[in-house]
């Protein structure tokens, strides 16, 4: 996230004055912030703060009561999935939905046929993404056989086959042990260091964000209350009532 | 040559020499079991593939027949004009279904239901339609049996038997090009996880529409056959729910999205409708509805047994 007073870094995503109300529930209120090309931002926040409605504002899923949203200098808000999908924006799915009935590599193919016009082009750009995730020695299995950070592995290579300038992954750490979580960190690291991919991370486990994440913005009650660099906003004052407010309820 | 492919030449050469081992009730069962797995093979597309149930494809069989057969009967222009025109009015009106249904969100049963509608009221809608002969039907000319009339589609037997094998092979291969094209991809995309492939970036109204117009326009082609090889149309039969559900069970039974499913479907379920009546008329039993009660016996045992269908299961026996 490049806070208030930004870095000069180009930003690939603007999102302006976003709010969406649900049934007069207003899950996210005047949310503002910009993601850094080539950078790995974080939006974190307590469960219900909004973070998913604002992805799912990003990714095409809902469109926001108000507000804009540009991508790479275009207004995308309220445009359907598969045109954000085509615009350059790739997503993963916060509980996973892999095509159950297809092997490994044909569900990843599916998402190679939107920059590969024949079936051996899509498979070799394909095979290539699996080995970048060390999935390829299950391209063949049926997707239903794998395990669960197998189907997040898979998630991520599928979004990954549609060239994204952009990836949005929606907690996916979730319920990963942490060797697992360490090994997702890596990956993300590389594909970020050799294709200068921008990623945008959602998560409520802090340990991976804190690794990963240049840029972080704080979300809670459907508003940004801080931005800045992991070690910035882990001392801001809203945050730390946000988290540690909560934690001693408990 | 993988062992599939073996498979399927064989079994292509053993159904072209068949006439010459066979008599004329055997021939006109085989030009049965390959019409059934040629219209399972259209099904198939729009359900197995794409994963949108259509429970009202008779429509399309009828709309094709009743065309084609009805320039003919009027105007004695032969099939092969009325196919072009066929084609296109079946595939205009899967799209007019397709478009009320994706563009309104109505999917799963509902859709189902929608598919039933229109094969419904096209068929009340014929019953009162002088053109056709309404309720009472029309009777296309039958001509002399003995040559091959190609240009009127008017011949013996053994004309329509191997139409029909090359029918069924065309739509096989159809269907494998299909299957390993963008469009297969899309379609199973969409039959799994529609949401997980519209993130893909796949436009799901586009392909889903695309599916029913190809599945709706080659089952107007099996409407033309159907018309010059029985010779006579009625709504109140072609357009009836069960000759929908005739399509569909040889797919199922077979194996739903797969290629040889419908064919291994269509030729288990022929061949068991005959035997049962053959073994009852064996064995002197003439009491009304049994067929259909063993042949139901028989259905429920297979789904039971093999939920996913003869040919997957086969499939990996014979390690293909």
């Amino acid at each position: 996230m490049a806070g208030a007073c930004a870095e000069a870094a180009r930003l690939i995503l603007e999102v302006h004055n976003v709010s969406k109300s649900f049934r007069g529930l207003r899950a996210v209120r005047d949310a503002s912030f910009g993601l850094a090309e080539g950078a790995i931002n974080g939006l974190i926040g307590p469960n219900g703060a909004g973070k998913t409605t604002i992805f799912n504002m990003i990714a095409g899923v809902y469109a926001p009561d108000s507000g804009r949203i540009v991508f790479q200098k275009r207004e995308i808000q309220g445009l359907r999935p598969d045109q954000v999908c085509d615009a350059g924006i790739g997503r993963t799915f916060q509980i996973v939905k892999p095509f159950a009935g297809l092997t490994v590599l044909d569900n990843v193919m599916v998402g190679a046929f939107l920059r590969e016009r024949t079936a051996a082009g899509a498979r070799a750009h394909s095979a290539s993404i699996l080995r970048k995730l060390d999935l390829d020695a299950k391209a063949t299995l049926p997707a239903s056989s794998l395990t669960l950070p197998d189907r997040k592995r898979l998630e991520v290579a599928r979004a990954l086959a549609t060239r994204p300038r952009l990836l949005l992954l929606d907690e996916v750490m979730a319920g990963l042990r942490p060797t697992e979580t360490d090994q997702m960190v890596q990956v993300f690291r590389e594909i970020n260091r050799t294709e200068g991919l921008t990623i945008l991370l959602i998560e409520h486990v802090m340990r991976a964000v804190m690794a990963l994440a240049q840029h972080i913005g704080v979300l809670h009650h459907g508003e940004v209350i801080a931005r800045g660099a992991p070690h910035e906003v882990v001392r801001d004052r809203a945050v730390l009532e946000c988290y540690l407010g909560e934690e001693t309820e408990v | 040559m993988t062992r599939a492919a073996v498979l399927l030449v064989v079994l292509v050469a053993l159904l072209a020499l068949l006439p010459w081992f066979v008599g004329a009730y055997a021939l006109s069962v085989a030009t049965l079991i390959l019409y059934f797995a040629y219209t399972g093979q259209a099904w198939n597309v729009m359900m197995g593939f794409a994963g949108q149930l259509s429970l009202g494809h008779s429509l399309y069989v009828g709309v094709g027949a009743y065309v084609a057969g009805g320039i003919f009967f009027h105007w004695g222009i032969g099939p092969w004009a009325g196919l072009w025109l066929a084609i296109a009015l079946c595939v205009l009106l899967g799209l007019v279904i397709g478009f009320l249904a994706f563009r309104f969100g109505i999917s799963g049963v509902y859709f189902a239901l929608l598919t039933i509608a229109f094969a419904e009221f096209t068929r009340i809608g014929f019953d009162h339609l002088g053109w056709t002969g309404g309720p009472g039907g029309m009777f296309l000319k039958v001509a002399q049996r003995d040559t091959w009339d190609i240009a009127s589609f008017r011949g013996p037997p053994l004309m329509y038997y191997y139409s029909m094998l090359a029918l069924a092979a065309g739509a096989f291969a159809v269907c494998h090009l299909l299957l390993r094209s963008k469009a297969g991809y899309y379609w199973q995309a969409i039959r799994e996880n529609e949401d997980a492939a519209q993130a893909l970036g796949i436009n799901t109204f586009r392909w889903k529409m695309l599916a029913v117009a190809i599945s709706a326009g080659m089952t107007a082609i099996a409407g033309v056959f159907f018309a010059f090889y029985y010779n006579n149309l009625f709504p109140e039969q072609i357009f009836n729910i069960s000759r929908s559900i005739e399509i569909i069970l040889g797919p199922i039974i077979g194996g739903l999205g797969t290629l040889f499913g419908p064919i291994l479907g269509a030729a288990v379920l022929t061949l068991l409708s005959d035997g049962i009546t053959e073994l009852l008329i064996h064995f002197g039993w003439e009491i009304p509805g049994i067929k259909q009660v063993f042949y139901g016996v028989v259905l429920l045992a297979v789904v039971m047994f093999l939920p996913h269908g003869i040919w997957p299961a086969l499939a990996r026996r014979l390690r293909v």
